[in-house]
């Protein structure tokens, strides 16, 4: 009986899990509707609602899905590693139309142009407060985190605008990453200031294993008990600056995940939720290894899916990145299981919905006194910038140009961060612009001689936490981006065999293992790095330009790839 | 709850240190272990073939920091007079000496669970071999990845 339940709600969730929207782009702004967005047919007990990733990004913005996303091992061919045409057949959707340019990277400044800016996180407290005004004691809301970093303000105040916003708009819980970017005392002192928990089974002082912040909480919503369980980024230690958070210990920690979910199932809890920061792909193999969490809303690789992915008894929510998306999931639960559900993936197109004004006003307040600087126009570009994708984003081509530039080297390499703004051709890149690819708390771009041999490890080691056929192992950035240096990757092979072809760009010439090269880069996760804040760096490269102009890459050569995850 | 347990595995701990023989003795004129010198050096510390089973490595699946990796063995057995665990060898492959502690237990050890921080120069294997009171022996084995880092996002 459950199932067949579950089943015909399922296939309803199908009908409603994006918008029915496929109008001309002239007509495009008349068709999507604040009522047309949040309308959904409420079911059961109670909504999660939830979003991550949202990167300090206050104000609507235009932000470019990947064209390349390649799924390898258990993961290959299934979401989200379906990019473009691949995943509008997979999910019934049609190119040209408001999910599709919200969901692809297809044709964007066109359809950009069309369908306007998305997110805000004043649209975001309009949709909130409605569905929670619709849902009367039944709604949760929950941060996956990446929510205190990525803008010029979240820089400047230490994080402290985003807690502001985040109180303001009525989150139930977090968990996160980025936070830890800025020393483990602010977090402790911004966690502090929170109106909810911040949570993260994962996290341990690195001497007895105790833990560092709450694991879970459980709530009551619409009747039920609810348990939340968090989980930080686990490789936040290895992927950012260990000395800043020396003595917190991450990882995985399955087993201490096994141990809370066992713990709530005591406290008979009717709903287990993981709030969880690992990536789609670590998500996906921890539902089908740990038994008994009924939701897993997924985070940290930035991906946008539209309908849930169910492992076994589990439903896995990907609700993108950066505001562009609110994910609504309505849960029928009996006898401690889920035994129906209804989803939508709501995106936030900012010109169809009202801002809050309450929002919208705490926005103004935090932006006031840095409006006239982060509007300042630098320079022009005539071509896309965007950054996401597995092996480069024409953002990362112009950043890894003033690297080579401004400090005089043959070889640059730029981190394969997944957040950053998208700027659309023809239009002003302002200091805003800027701070949104770069406002991290360790920028110092450092300039180097580094053996070609080392060269070749660096590339080896990123590739494995990309390309590494166990979830387990990838740490869910993109490839490292490089300047002046084109490769081939297979990204079928294992550790160590991946890379080859480098070439200097600069002389045509492979190479050399034993040579050493001028290499400049940034966001190094040693401390004591130094060198100018590549945000200095780069708003003079493009003072001193005016306009850019960026070609699309093709300096990396990829194989053994599954065509799926390709879109170009 | 979660406290008894923390500090019982803390007493575990100390009594396993106290327990552990140094290896140096043991120290290779070679360069770096190989997986063929770590498994020649586990013959020699437990002499017969060992089977695969009753051994729980727990260690991150990569490494925060490569100079202190931790890592919990954990051998299934239920620590009586007449059926216990009498020594778990650990090695690691990939080290400039592949030997990194033998540990010593009798039955007054409770439980046959140990943990140590190990060093790693780079990725490798941490194999165990456990030496159980009626001769027999177990082995297992876990890769711990350690990378430059530097670029999750």
């Amino acid at each position: 009986m459950a199932m067949l339940t579950r089943r015909d709600l399922a296939s309803l969730g199908a009908a409603t899990a994006v918008l029915g929207l496929a109008s001309p782009r002239a007509f495009a702004q008349q068709r999507i509707t604040q009522a047309e967005l949040l309308k959904f047919d409420a079911v059961g007990q109670v909504t999660l609602l939830h979003f991550t990733d949202i990167h300090a990004q206050l104000v609507p913005l235009h932000f470019r899905e990947p064209s390349v996303n390649i799924g390898v091992g258990e993961s290959t061919g299934l979401p989200p590693h379906l990019v473009g045409k691949h995943l509008l057949a997979a999910y019934g959707l049609k190119a040209d139309t408001p999910e599709a340019h919200a969901l692809t990277g297809g044709d964007f400044a066109a359809l950009a142009k069309s369908y306007g800016k998305i997110g805000g996180l004043d649209r975001m407290a309009t949709l909130v407060k409605a569905i929670r005004a619709e849902r009367q004691g039944k709604m949760l809301l929950l941060d996956g985190g990446d929510t205190w970093q990525g803008s010029y303000t979240s820089l400047k105040s230490g994080g402290e605008d985003m807690v502001e916003a985040m109180n303001a708009l009525g989150v139930d819980a977090m968990t996160g990453h980025w936070e830890f970017t800025y020393g483990a005392d602010r977090v402790k002192t911004l966690a502090a200031k929170l109106k909810f928990p911040f949570l993260a089974s994962n996290i341990k002082d690195t001497g007895f294993g105790d833990p560092v912040f709450e694991p879970d909480m459980v709530v009551e919503r619409g009747g039920l008990s609810i348990g939340v369980i968090g989980q930080a980024f686990p490789y936040t230690p290895v992927a950012n600056p260990r000395w800043m958070i020396p003595d917190w210990s991450f990882g995985i920690e399955e087993e201490r995940i096994r141990a809370r979910v066992a713990a709530l199932r005591e406290k008979k809890v009717d709903l287990v939720v993981l709030l969880s920061h690992n990536g789609f792909d670590v998500d996906r193999k921890l539902a089908a290894r740990v038994e008994g969490i009924d939701v897993i809303l997924t985070g940290h690789t930035h991906d946008a899916i539209p309908r849930p992915v169910q492992v076994g008894e589990t439903l896995l929510i990907a609700p993108g990145s950066h505001g562009k998306f609110l994910a609504r999931l309505d849960l029928e639960v009996k006898d401690r299981r889920v035994a129906g559900w209804r989803f939508k993936l709501i995106p936030l197109f900012a010109d169809a919905i009202a801002p809050d004004p309450d929002m919208a006003a705490l926005i103004g307040r935090i932006r006031a006194p840095h409006v006239a600087f982060l509007s300042k126009e630098l320079a022009r570009t005539e071509s896309l910038l965007y950054r996401r994708g597995n092996f480069n984003g024409t953002f990362d081509d112009l950043i890894c140009e003033a690297l080579l530039q401004e400090r005089d080297a043959e070889i640059a390499l730029s981190p394969g961060f997944r957040w950053g703004a998208t700027v659309l051709p023809g239009q002003p890149i302002t200091v805003e612009d800027v701070y949104n690819q770069t406002a991290i708390t360790y920028p110092a771009v450092y300039r180097v001689g580094m053996k070609g041999s080392h060269l070749k490890t660096v590339l080896e080691d990123v590739a494995d936490n990309l390309f590494n056929p166990d979830p387990y192992y990838q740490q869910g950035g993109d490839m490292v981006r490089v300047g002046g240096l084109s490769y081939a990757i297979d990204v079928s092979r294992p550790m160590g065999q991946r890379i080859s072809d480098m070439t200097l760009l600069r002389t045509g010439k492979p190479v050399d293992p034993d040579r050493e090269y001028a290499v400049a880069g940034w966001a190094s996760v040693n401390e004591g790095t130094q060198g100018p804040p590549v945000y200095d760096l780069l708003t003079k490269y493009l003072t001193d330009r005016k306009s850019v102009r960026i070609e699309e890459n093709r300096q990396v050569r990829v194989s053994g790839a599954d065509p799926r995850g390709l879109d170009i | 709850m979660s406290q008894a347990r923390s500090l019982n595995r803390r007493t575990v701990m100390l009594t396993s240190i106290a327990a552990a023989t140094a290896l140096s003795q043991f120290a290779a004129a070679t360069a770096s272990a190989t997986p063929d010198s770590a498994k020649e050096l586990l013959k020699t510390l437990a002499r017969g073939d060992a089977k695969e089973g009753k051994i729980a490595i727990r260690a991150p699946e990569i490494a925060e920091n490569g100079n202190t990796v931790p890592v919990t063995v954990t051998v299934e057995s239920p620590m009586t007079d007449k059926d216990h665990v009498k020594a778990i060898h650990v090695v690691a492959d990939g080290n400039p000496n592949p030997g990194v502690a033998s540990f010593q237990l009798t039955p007054l050890s409770g439980k046959a669970e140990v943990q140590l921080r190990v060093r790693m120069a780079s990725t490798q294997k941490i194999l165990v071999v456990a030496e159980m009171s009626d001769g027999s022996l177990w082995s297992g084995a876990r890769e711990v990845k350690v990378t430059i880092g530097g670029c999750g996002g």
